[in-house]
Parts: structure tokens; C-alpha cells; sequence
């Protein structure tokens, strides 16, 4: 519906559908919807990717350049990542700092990268306690029908793995900048008793819970975040994480690519 | 981060054959692509890709406008907001508007309020959104260009659509459409917008030095192009809408 | 798609639509004696006007228009309805067919239910009334409501109301489409989807041709083979 109120009609109709195993635009529960990048998409950007997951579109870049550390991580390259969630990409986004959303989604992502080691911050010292690498990840919502987080996700590894970290300024080479995992996040949304996985704007409007769960090529998990305002059950996270394993498997190819 | 690149100031901007560092001669526009209904969730949108340029624009309303105590009683409010993208420029820019954001996307307001039909609805706002995801100068012209075929995507009921370009002065010669390291070591640039059928200028900004015959020139050299590049954005328009044929039986229907 | 001759001509904002004469019709404007489109649509004419056929653009309520509309917010003596339109329109308790008390809206409609609503009347300055009074008004519930662009909802209908019937034939489901493009069916699960289905396939390809063909040969896949 145009207006942000969700009528009950409507909620009830997609919790009954979702409940009998189907969803409003025809996928199973546990089926993603289709998945492009396109990488480096920008020039401007050391690297980046536009990623349309469904109608849910994202374009993350990537800016690397060469600053100071934090005082309190002198051998630690430094990262940053945001996330703007602007008006044009949905009439319910608002100009203005970022909101509770769009910092969640940035700080998911970042732990997603930096916890992980996706991209290892000891290795992007220059001159420890002088010079390191600076990252910026910056991802921009285009268009919004659902799961931003996914989307931004694996934009953000896409726009990783085609970075280039530019020597000129040290007189040393190029050399793209090393990717050491391939997290994989999955997000799942549960509605009444049902639980589906990228969830669809419809779905997620009238979600009762949300859980995203990031599996790395060994199967492990790396990350996690529940949101919204209601709960799992012990079952139904393990159910969740081995979906998300699944799920995740089939498209690190994508993002790899 | 990454500096400017430094160009001597005896680069030549224009060389002895009157070609640009580009390989474009001083009366030539930039390549440019236009595509009309790009979002899903936009009223109406458009993408342009213009030289390095690349940006989107989209269009929400009418729509009420807020917060109330804005609205116009007797009209549509027009309200463009011009954003660059973080990863749009060389060195990376803080997300946000600053002060060069919030000056263009008030003359860019300006501009559309000039053209849309906005007594047809009161007390309601045409949300306009440029953003620009890559920048090579004259973004705010591709930004306008864009935003007008986005507005008539969307439906907005307008005079016409607004065409927009920039020419200014590099190595003392006056050229058409600037690129980024002509805008920075050029001596003029003068972006403007116009009412494509009558002529109106409803957008004109100039920086840097030129004579009155100067600018003229530079003139001249953007109403042509504004000239070229409307056309270019009724064809996105005719191709979004390219209506082969209708079914016989239910031609009758389609009418108000 | 095949392509063929386009029999309605799609105009920008700014085109001069009349060659012969023709009087201002709607979605035109008059400038130094010429008639020019204000909207992105298709020119045609009748009885000696040009008219422009919006493409996009939203809803905007006409008197008499039959919508659907949910209710996002509520005072002491009436509803405000959203109407997939620029403006809300509020719905007065005497327009409703209850008996409602100062200050006990409430207990009739609540934020976020649907409704059938007809469009009473629209002033010069776009201030919307409707009414729930006029046969068929009332709140809805159970079944789904679909939105698709209010210029398809000719579309859906179909020559004297052809396509719904249709569709309300084989999927056996009840369906009011609202002129502001919402569309409310009500029915077995498996029917709505299929019901589903065929408005957003219309919603779709509204412009294609052999459309009512396609919608059938996908209801028939679904249902088999049966007279409407």
C-alpha cells in the first residue's frame, strides 16, 4: 500500500498465504529472490557494486586511501562504514541523519566485514603508528522492496573483492586489496509462526521478527543480528542457521564472481 | 586521501587543432544516455549517463506535503533535493548535504517550480531527487535533465520539460559542456536550464570571467545543445512508453 | 511483441496536440493560441476535443469514483481514508451506514481497515469528501487487496466489465476494483492467488497486445478448459 499503514486485511492475508507455504510473489519459503551485481560500477570509487536482489536495488563503493590510525590501533588500517538510506529509494525514507535503521544496517555490515577479518585491518599498515590504509564503505539504497540487509551485504563484498588499493602515492604498484573470507549473509523473517528467508518488502512490513544470519565458506557462522519486536525459539534459530548455510553456499558464486 | 592530480597550468586544455583533452571539439557535448523508469518504487524516475557523469533521479507526488505549517494553501510546493554519493567524487565526500548540495537543489527547486502546473494541487509537495552516484562536472545539468523526465514519468502535469547545459571559457576559447579538469583550470563556466519550446531560462549561474560577447557565445553554444539533449529526453520518454498496438477488443476502454 | 502502426500517439509536456482546429480537452493547455500536452500520455480526440490520456501519475478522486481506501487516522466524528491519491479524504460519521456516537468512531473503524467508499465530492481547492452511504460501501475484511496503476483499471475491467468477469468466473472469487487502483478479491486461498496472479499479469502488459488471450490461456492452464 502507498500509505506506511499496513491494513490488517492485507497482513492477514499474507500471514495465512505464508502459513500454507506459499508467498505473494509465488517463491517457497526458503527461496531467495533473483540476484545480480554488477562490479565496479562506478570509477570514481576504488571499488563498488550495484546489487539488485529481487526489486531491492543497492550500490555500495568502496574509497581507499592513506591517512593516520587511531591513536589506540596504531598497527590497524582504519574502516568505516555507512549507509544512506535515501529518499528516492523509498517514500517512507526521510532526508536528514541517518536513522536507528540505517545505522543498524551500517554497523551489521561492518562487523560482518571487520569481525570477521574479510578484510584483515593488520594488513593495511603502511608505517605502523603513522600511515595506514583507509577504508570507506558507503552504501547507498537506489531502490527498497525488502532486505536491505542482504543487499547491502553482499554489496559491500563485491565492492571488496574488486578493490584496487593505489600505490601512486607510495610509488609502489596497484595491488587489489586482499579479501581473506566470504561471508555470506542470509536474512530471514518470521511471520505469526512461519518463517521465510529474503523477505520481500509485503513480508517484511508485517514481520514480527527478523534474524540475519552471515555463514562463511567453511560452513561456520560468523555473524548474526535478530531484529524487530518479537522472538525465536531455540529450533527455529538452528532452523535459521542451516538455511542460511545453505542458502549462503549457493550465492558466494554470485558475489565471488 | 588521494590528491587532486596536478596539472601543470601549461596544460593544454585546447591544443593547436582545437581538440580537448578528451578528443572533443570546443562546440561538442559529451556522450549522453538517458533512460526514464528506472525505480519501482518512485512515482517516476530517470537515469543519466553523461560523459563520466552518472546520475538518478526520482520523482514522489503530489504528495501531501510536510510538515504542515510549509504548505502552500493555493499550490504544489516544489522541493528538489540534490545529493552526492559518498564514492561520487575523488575524495570521498561526507555523506549529508553541505553547502553546495543545498545551493543547488535550491535554484534546481527554482527551475521546476517554474514549469510544473502547481495550482492543480494545493496544499501538496512534487518531491524531487537527484543523486549523484559519479561526477565528472555539470552534474547539476545532468541532474535537471534527469529530473525532468522523472517528472513527467511521474505523471506531473507540466508546461514542458526542462532542458539543461552548461559552456564556459578554457585556455581563453569558449567550449561547450565542460569536463572536471576544465571546469578546475578553465576561466568561466556557466551552467543553465531552459524551457525548451520557448526559450525561458529558468536555471543561470556563471563563475569565472567573461566578456559580454563571451558569454553570448557560451550561450549560443548551450541553447543548441539544450536543443539536442531534449530530444534526447522525449526518446527516453517514447521508449518507456512505446505502445506497439492495443488489443481490439479492448481499445474502447483506455479512455478517460 | 509484434509492432505495428501505433494507433495512439504518446505526447511529452510541451507538444503541440492540435493540427486541426481541435478545442482543449483534459491534460492540455493553451499557450499563444496553440493547444500543448501537459502530461506524458497518449493523444486522442472526441466531439471535437484533444485530450491527453495521462501514462503515470497518481490517482486523483473524481465525483462518483467507487474506491477502495484504508483508513489512517480517526477523530471523534469521522475517519480519515486514505485514497491512493495526493490527498486524504475524510469520511464523516453520517456518511457512514452506522449509528455512531460523538467521540466512538472507533468502535466501527479503526486505523489501518480497508473500505469501499464512493467519492461524494472533490471543491476547487481539493478538499475530498466521501461517503459510505451509497450502495456497496462498507468496511472490508478477510480476502486481499492488490494494487496496480490506476490507468490500468480500464484494463482490468474490460469492455462492460469483460476481464474481472472473467477472472471472477474461473477463480470463483469475489473482486471490487476500486478506480483509484486498488483491487479487493476475496475467495479460496488458491483461487486468490490465481486471481492475484492474473491482475498483476494485466498490471504488467496492460499495453500488450493479445492481453486478454494471455489472461485466459493462464487461467485455463490453472482451471482447465471451461466456459466462462
Amino acid at each position: 500500500m502507498s500509505s506506511e499503514v499496513v491494513s490488517e486485511l492485507m497482513r492477514e492475508h499474507i500471514v495465512k498465504l505464508v502459513a500454507s507455504g506459499r508467498r505473494a510473489d509465488g517463491r517457497g519459503p526458503e527461496e531467495t529472490r533473483k540476484l545480480t551485481i554488477e562490479k565496479n560500477y562506478i570509477k570514481t570509487a576504488e571499488g563498488s557494486a550495484r546489487v539488485r536482489l529481487g526489486n531491492t536495488d543497492v550500490l555500495v563503493g568502496v574509497k581507499i586511501g592513506i591517512g593516520e590510525p587511531y591513536p589506540d590501533t596504531p598497527t590497524s588500517g582504519v574502516l568505516t562504514t555507512s549507509a544512506e538510506l535515501v529518499p528516492l529509494a523509498s517514500p517512507t525514507f526521510e532526508s536528514g541523519p541517518p536513522s536507528p535503521t540505517a545505522i543498524e544496517i551500517a554497523r551489521v555490515v561492518d562487523r560482518g566485514i571487520r569481525e570477521t577479518k574479510t578484510v584483515d585491518m593488520s594488513k593495511l599498515v603502511i608505517t605502523p603508528g603513522e600511515k595506514v590504509w583507509v577504508l570507506f564503505i558507503d552504501i547507498h539504497a537506489l531502490d527498497y522492496d525488502g532486505n536491505l540487509f542482504d543487499a547491502a551485504s553482499y554489496g559491500t563484498l563485491a565492492a571488496l573483492s574488486c578493490a584496487t588499493m593505489r600505490g601512486a602515492k607510495l610509488g609502489v604498484p596497484d595491488r587489489p586489496l586482499p579479501v581473506d573470507h566470504w561471508p555470506i549473509s542470509i536474512t530471514a523473517a518470521k511471520i505469526r509462526n512461519t518463517i521465510v528467508f529474503d523477505p520481500a518488502l509485503d513480508e517484511e512490513r508485517i514481520a514480527d521478527a527478523r534474524l540475519t544470519v552471515a555463514t562463511d565458506e567453511n560452513g561456520d557462522v560468523r555473524a548474526m543480528q535478530k531484529g524487530l519486536t518479537g522472538s525465536f525459539s531455540y529450533d527455529e534459530v538452528r532452523y535459521v542457521i542451516s538455511t542460511a548455510r545453505r542458502l549462503g553456499n549457493e550465492i558466494r558464486g554470485i558475489v565471488r564472481a | 586521501m588521494e590528491d587532486i592530480e596536478h596539472f601543470e597550468k601549461e596544460i593544454r586544455l585546447v591544443d593547436e587543432n582545437g581538440r580537448r583533452i578528451d578528443g572533443r571539439s570546443l562546440d561538442a557535448l559529451r556522450p549522453i544516455k538517458i533512460e526514464a523508469g528506472v525505480l519501482k518504487r518512485a512515482d517516476g524516475s530517470a537515469y543519466v549517463e553523461w560523459g563520466d557523469n552518472r546520475v538518478l533521479a526520482a520523482v514522489y507526488g503530489p504528495r501531501e506535503a510536510h510538515p504542515r505549517h510549509l504548505q502552500d494553501p493555493t499550490r504544489a510546493l516544489v522541493q528538489c533535493r540534490y545529493n552526492m554519493a559518498p564514492f561520487s567524487v575523488s575524495d570521498r565526500k561526507r555523506p549529508g548535504p553541505d553547502r553546495r548540495s543545498v545551493e543547488i537543489s535550491k535554484v534546481t527547486s527554482e527551475a521546476f517550480a517554474n514549469v510544473v502546473f502547481r495550482e492543480q494541487f494545493p496544499r501538496t509537495s512534487v518531491d524531487i531527487f537527484i543523486e549523484v552516484l559519479q561526477a565528472d562536472a555539470g552534474t547539476r545539468c545532468a541532474g535537471i535533465t534527469a529530473a525532468s523526465v522523472a517528472l513527467a514519468d511521474a505523471g506531473i502535469p507540466m508546461r514542458d520539460l526542462i532542458a539543461s547545459c552548461a559552456s564556459g571559457k578554457i585556455a581563453g576559447q569558449i567550449a561547450l559542456d565542460l569536463n572536471k579538469e576544465e571546469d578546475n583550470f578553465g576561466d568561466a563556466d556557466c551552467p543553465m536550464a531552459v524551457v525548451p519550446r520557448t526559450g525561458e531560462i529558468v536555471l543561470l549561474q556563471m563563475d569565472g570571467h567573461l566578456t559580454e560577447d563571451e558569454f553570448d557565445r557560451a550561450m549560443k553554444l548551450s541553447m543548441g545543445a539544450t536543443s539536442k539533449i531534449y530530444e534526447m529526453q522525449k526518446d527516453a520518454l517514447r521508449r518507456r512508453y512505446a505502445v506497439t498496438a492495443l488489443d481490439e477488443d479492448d481499445a474502447s476502454e483506455v479512455s478517460p | 511483441m509484434e509492432s505495428s502502426e501505433p494507433r495512439r500517439q504518446v505526447v511529452i509536456p510541451g507538444e503541440i496536440v492540435d493540427t486541426h482546429g481541435l478545442k482543449p480537452g483534459h491534460g492540455t493547455y493553451v499557450d499563444g493560441g496553440k493547444v500543448l500536452a501537459a502530461f506524458l500520455g497518449i493523444r486522442t480526440e472526441h466531439e471535437g476535443f484533444v485530450d491527453i490520456i495521462p501514462l503515470g501519475g497518481r490517482y486523483f478522486p473524481q465525483p462518483d469514483d467507487e474506491v477502495v481506501g484504508q483508513v489512517v487516522d480517526l477523530g471523534p466524528s469521522h475517519w480519515l481514508i486514505d485514497l491512493n491519491a495526493p490527498y486524504p479524504a475524510p469520511l464523516h460519521a453520517t456518511e457512514s451506514p452506522w449509528r455512531v456516537e460523538f467521540g466512538e468512531t472507533s468502535k466501527f473503524m479503526i486505523i489501518g481497515d480497508a473500505c469501499l467508499v464512493k467519492v461524494l465530492s472533490v471543491d476547487e481547492t481539493k478538499r475530498v469528501q466521501v461517503t459510505m452511504r451509497d450502495r456497496g460501501g462498507r468496511r472490508l475484511s478477510g480476502g486481499h487487496i492488490v494494487e496496480i496503476g490506476h490507468s490500468k483499471v480500464p484494463r482490468l475491467i474490460g469492455k462492460g466489465g469483460s476481464m474481472i468477469t472473467m477472472i471472477k468466473d474461473f477463480t470463483r472469487c469475489q473482486a471490487f476494483v476500486g478506480q483509484n487502483g486498488r483491487v479487493w478479491i476475496d475467495g479460496e486461498m488458491n483461487d486468490m492467488v490465481h486471481a492475484i496472479q492474473a491482475i498483476r499479469m494485466i498490471d504488467e502488459h496492460a499495453q500488450a497486445i493479445g492481453l486478454t488471450e494471455s489472461v485466459k490461456g493462464y487461467l485455463e492452464g490453472a482451471y482447465g478448459k471451461r466456459g466462462a
